[in-house]
């Protein structure tokens, strides 16, 4: 593995690999010491064309407890919005010697720019692109869900699979990143996952995607799924047309006050809820769902590091990313 | 490009008397029928059939090869006035040349765009003082090609130019009035409106074809309705004010349909397709390459066939390049900032022998209709798309077919290097293009513009 | 350990007889046990009896030799309760020679529940060569926590030390030419038999073929 662009690209035993890693990350985490050696010298560049604050930081944290050199190349405040081209950043990136770029840009398909063409030898880590995927964002929603089955199993996490897992992932389909790199990557690893979503926002030719599609959440959530992943939804696209108004979204589709109490029932007693964040409280989520002890959205932000740790350094300490 | 065998075919065994303009071409298969000598003086063939050499006269040994009359294009993009770092009327046109054509159409999306006779006679001009192929202006039908009020196109089509194709394209005229307005107007100069069919609120930063691909790839589509619903719209009003219309770049099999009911009404419509869309589908854009960003969009395995089926019964009339060449900074970038457009010019006859002549589905009598006859009809050039006959004009072109050849941007005569087919290997080869008696193309190599160029240069 | 996880991604031959048929045989599995029994002694002695000890075996084929040492100080001093002393020490995000090899990823490390804060911490590895694994073991060990004292006990010593570094107890010192591999195979990371395995033992593999294959030429 030379970049991770999409976990379309992953195989189970990848992915499994990568999960495996983000335990031990984990571990160190939870020790005195949250620092290893294992990228000592090495360069990573947080190349950032959109803002985001949580992502950046946790790729920060990640590299830095690897040891490695972070440089944060806000594009925003850098010659780019002066017009500067991706391919003379990326050749700027290579000059300084960097091994590792993460990219986040608004433009589908831009991390693969950067890997596919001849402007930077680095390794490449898609950090959210367009509305094409976001794949440590998958990678750490897998990692959640998958501790959270073995803890119900009472068995170890590590070197398990999603097999039987239900998952139900609901909102923005069609401008979500996210939702992209999660059917892949969690069917990959033998999860079912049904999408829900008002039609207007699931993408024409979605019936060939590897998952069930639905536009009735309270069915999906009929039997129980082992997880309920929702997902942000702007307002804004009320404007153009998606949806006739915040209210009659957050009725249908939202995870509200009055859906959220069939959780209390025995059937939902191990269901928990996931979020990319950050939560759009009151439209697509209410309060009481989302500081639930079923919500694991800290438990996310927190596994994120682990697992970006994890894509670091399978992707860094190789011989085949030495410069 | 790899040289094919034999190297020296269509090389003139010697150069033309002093004073005298003429070629006899000997063994060519005519339209890839009968085999003839061909003998080509002041301007026009002057012989057909078994010739011996008159004295003075190059022989260009032709045995192997395909005559066809000279390629016309309906749909060039030459950039000129405004974008000369693209592509200029100099550079286009040999490269038109080396594509075995001998007449193009240059679209009016140029800066400033071809909406007034001053820009028109400007682009036409420049072809003439080029040399290589007849120069033929489009004009635009709105203003700046805003798609607000009807640009002079009587004054265009009365210049030096004789506009009569005019064409928005690059963007559709896509308020019904205004095009029924245009279709209605052309009429008084025998023109014909070609329009570039994409109803703009479907496609608001559409990136490529809507469907399976587009929804992996989390690109913003551009669905085959937005397409179809501007013919459908069209051709009813090409019927209802009984006027002539000329549909740009095909690309679904959607319209394919439309097309072909509006043809069994009756009602006066061409179509045309391009050759990257006879053969490449939006699998291509899985690597982000934006060397595969075009407008329309590159499409599925299902409206490439259909495209095939279509130019083969005639319902798609012709092809047309839409040969546009961009600077490399315009596509190596982020797809969603990419330009749209491909060069087309020097690989369109590889192309449709590829994908019409091997797939067996038309032989090169038919080539020549879709090619060069039926081009020059709807853009009323007299002088083109004529038969390979005594007393016509001698605008020709020479094609090995057994020839292969790697497509390589770098040494392609356009200023382009946005061929979707670098790397590929295509099949056919243009030996000789004759331009007005001319040889522009000799030996598969550019030789000398026509020598009324230096006549204008003066 | 270079030799021992180079030997990892060996491909296993099945093999007439007790041992695959390349390489020389140096320990057999009842060599390997008296080796253990001996160091468990030594342990003790040198401890001064059991308090605070934790064995930390590196992976992959030091932790089960940690376990087995374990077990011996429990049958040589009942006060000894063998699971919690033992735990795993895992060295790769701290090895010097990452970037020069295909990514590992890394095993867990595993601690006792007492910790190593204070305790006599004994690193148990199979094969002790150039040194940098245990060097990688001591920096490992200092993120977490502060052990009384550290020693090493090893199976093999094979020299050709390239760090200040020494065993304190050592199973067997076995000379050898650094064109040769030493091979560890035990019962808990290379068993079970249909691989081609069928009993504990350490073999020196030399690159020219064994010594009959040699003196044959």
């Amino acid at each position: 593995m030379k970049h991770l662009l999409s976990t379309r690209d992953l195989t189970p035993g990848d992915a499994i690999e990568i999960l495996d890693t983000a335990e031990e990350m984990a571990a160190v985490n939870d020790r005195e010491v949250r620092k290893l050696p294992a990228l000592r010298g090495r360069t990573v560049v947080n190349l950032f064309f959109e803002d985001s604050t949580r992502t950046r930081i946790s790729f920060e944290a990640a590299a830095k407890r690897l040891s490695a050199d972070v440089i944060n190349f806000a594009a925003k405040g850098s010659s780019v919005s002066k017009g500067e081209s991706l391919k003379d950043t990326a050749q700027t990136l290579e000059a300084i010697g960097a091994d590792a770029v993460v990219i986040r840009h608004s433009a589908a398909g831009a991390p693969h720019r950067l890997a596919m063409t001849d402007w930077i030898q680095a390794a490449v880590v898609n950090a959210g692109d367009g509305t094409h995927e976001h794949p440590t964002q998958a990678l750490l929603d897998a990692f959640t869900l998958r501790r959270h089955l073995a803890r119900v199993s009472g068995i170890a996490s590590a070197g398990t699979d999603l097999a039987g897992a239900r998952v139900v992932i609901v909102g923005d389909i069609l401008h979500s990143r996210v939702a992209r790199s999660n059917v892949w990557l969690l069917t990959t690893l033998g999860a079912h996952v049904t999408l829900v979503a008002p039609p207007t926002l699931l993408p024409i030719g979605v019936e060939h995607w590897p998952c069930e599609v639905s536009y009735d959440l309270d069915a999906a959530l009929g039997e129980a799924p082992d997880a309920v992943m929702m997902l942000r939804v702007q307002a804004e696209r009320m404007n153009a047309s998606y949806f006739p108004s915040t209210a009659e979204y957050s009725r249908l589709w939202g995870l509200g006050d009055e859906r959220f109490e069939r959780f209390g029932t025995p059937a939902f007693k191990d269901t928990v809820i996931l979020h990319p964040g950050p939560m759009v409280r009151g439209l697509e989520i209410s309060s009481t769902a989302a500081d639930s002890d079923r919500s694991q959205v800290l438990r996310q932000v927190a596994n994120g590091v682990s697992v970006r740790m994890a894509v670091l350094y399978l992707l860094m300490s190789a011989k085949e990313s030495t410069r | 490009m790899t040289t094919p065998s034999p190297a020296s075919k269509a090389s003139a065994s010697g150069a033309p008397a002093s004073g005298r303009d003429a070629y006899l071409v000997r063994g060519a298969s005519l339209c890839g029928g009968e085999r003839a000598d061909l003998l080509i003086e002041d301007g026009r063939i002057a012989e057909v059939g078994a010739i011996a050499a008159p004295a003075g006269a190059a022989v260009v040994d032709a045995d192997g090869l395909i005559a066809l009359p000279g390629l016309v294009d309906v749909h060039t993009h030459l950039r000129e006035p405004g974008r000369e770092d693209a592509e200029t009327v100099e550079t286009g046109s040999r490269a038109a040349a080396l594509g075995g054509y001998t007449a193009v159409h240059a679209m009016a999306n140029s800066m400033p765009v071809a909406d007034t006779a001053g820009v028109v006679e400007q682009v036409h001009r420049l072809g003439r003082r080029a040399g290589w192929v007849d120069v033929r202006p489009v004009g635009a039908v709105t203003v700046g090609l805003a798609g607000e009020r009807l640009a002079e196109i009587g004054a265009m089509a009365g210049s030096a130019a004789q506009v009569r194709m005019f064409s928005d394209d690059g963007i559709c005229v896509h308020d019904p009035v205004l095009m029924r307005r245009a279709l209605e107007y052309v009429k008084a100069f025998d023109g014909v409106v070609a329009q570039h069919a994409q109803e703009p609120r479907l496609t608001a930063g559409a990136q490529m074809n809507e469907g399976v691909v587009s929804a992996m790839l989390g690109l913003p589509g551009w669905p085959a309705v937005a397409e179809e619903s501007i013919i459908a719209r069209d051709v009813l009003l090409a019927q209802h004010v009984g006027s002539r219309l000329h549909v740009c770049h095909v690309s679904t099999a959607g319209s394919v349909e439309i097309i072909r009911w509006a043809k069994s009404r009756g009602i006066a419509v061409t179509a045309e397709v391009t050759p990257h869309h006879l053969w490449l589908t939006d699998e291509l854009v899985r690597g982000y390459d934006p060397v595969f960003k075009v407008n329309p969009p590159l499409r599925t395995q299902e409206d490439v066939d259909a495209l095939r089926t279509a130019l083969a019964d005639g319902t798609i009339d012709v092809v047309g390049t839409d040969h546009a060449p961009h600077p490399s900074e315009h596509k190596e970038c982020e797809w969603a900032q990419a330009a749209m457009g491909m060069t087309g010019l020097e690989t369109a006859l590889s192309v449709v022998q590829h994908t019409m002549v091997e797939s067996g589905l038309m032989d090169w009598r038919r080539v020549a209709e879709a090619m060069s006859v039926r081009p020059a009809g709807i853009g009323r050039l007299e002088d083109q798309g004529r038969p390979l006959a005594a007393g016509e004009p001698a605008n020709l072109v020479f094609v090995d077919p057994a020839a292969r050849w790697t497509v390589d941007p770098a040494k392609q005569a356009t200023k382009g290097r946005n061929s979707p087919f670098a790397g590929r290997e295509l099949p056919g080869r243009v030996v000789a293009t004759f331009f007005r008696g001319h040889p522009t193309v000799l030996d598969g190599a550019l030789n000398a513009p026509h020598p009324s160029a230096a006549v204008m240069a003066q | 350990m270079a030799p021992a996880a180079a030997d990892n991604r060996a491909p296993r031959t099945a093999a007439p007889g007790h041992y695959p048929a390349s390489g020389r045989v140096v320990l057999s599995a009842a060599d390997i046990d008296r080796a253990l029994t001996r160091i468990a002694h030594e342990i003790l002695e040198a401890n001064k009896g059991p308090q605070d000890l934790v064995l930390l075996g590196i992976p992959r084929r030091g932790y089960p030799l940690a376990v087995r040492l374990a077990r011996k100080l429990a049958a040589a001093d009942p006060t000894i309760a063998a699971e919690q002393i033992v735990g795993q020490l895992d060295i790769t995000m701290f090895r010097d020679d990452l970037s020069r090899q295909p990514t590992r990823p890394p095993s867990p490390t595993k601690l006792p529940l007492q910790g190593i804060d204070d305790k006599v911490v004994v690193l148990v590895d199979d094969v002790l060569y150039s040194g940098r694994t245990i060097r990688a073991a001591l920096d490992a060990l200092v993120d977490l926590g502060r052990p009384r004292i550290v020693r090493l006990a090893v199976l093999v010593d094979r020299g050709h030390r390239e760090l200040p570094i020494r065993a304190d107890h050592v199973g067997k010192n076995l000379p050898t030419s650094a064109a040769e591999k030493v091979r560890v195979r035990l019962t808990e990371t290379d068993g079970p038999a249909d691989s081609g395995f069928l009993e504990d033992h350490v073999a020196i593999e030399s690159p020219l073929g064994t010594e009959e294959e040699v003196a044959a030429r």
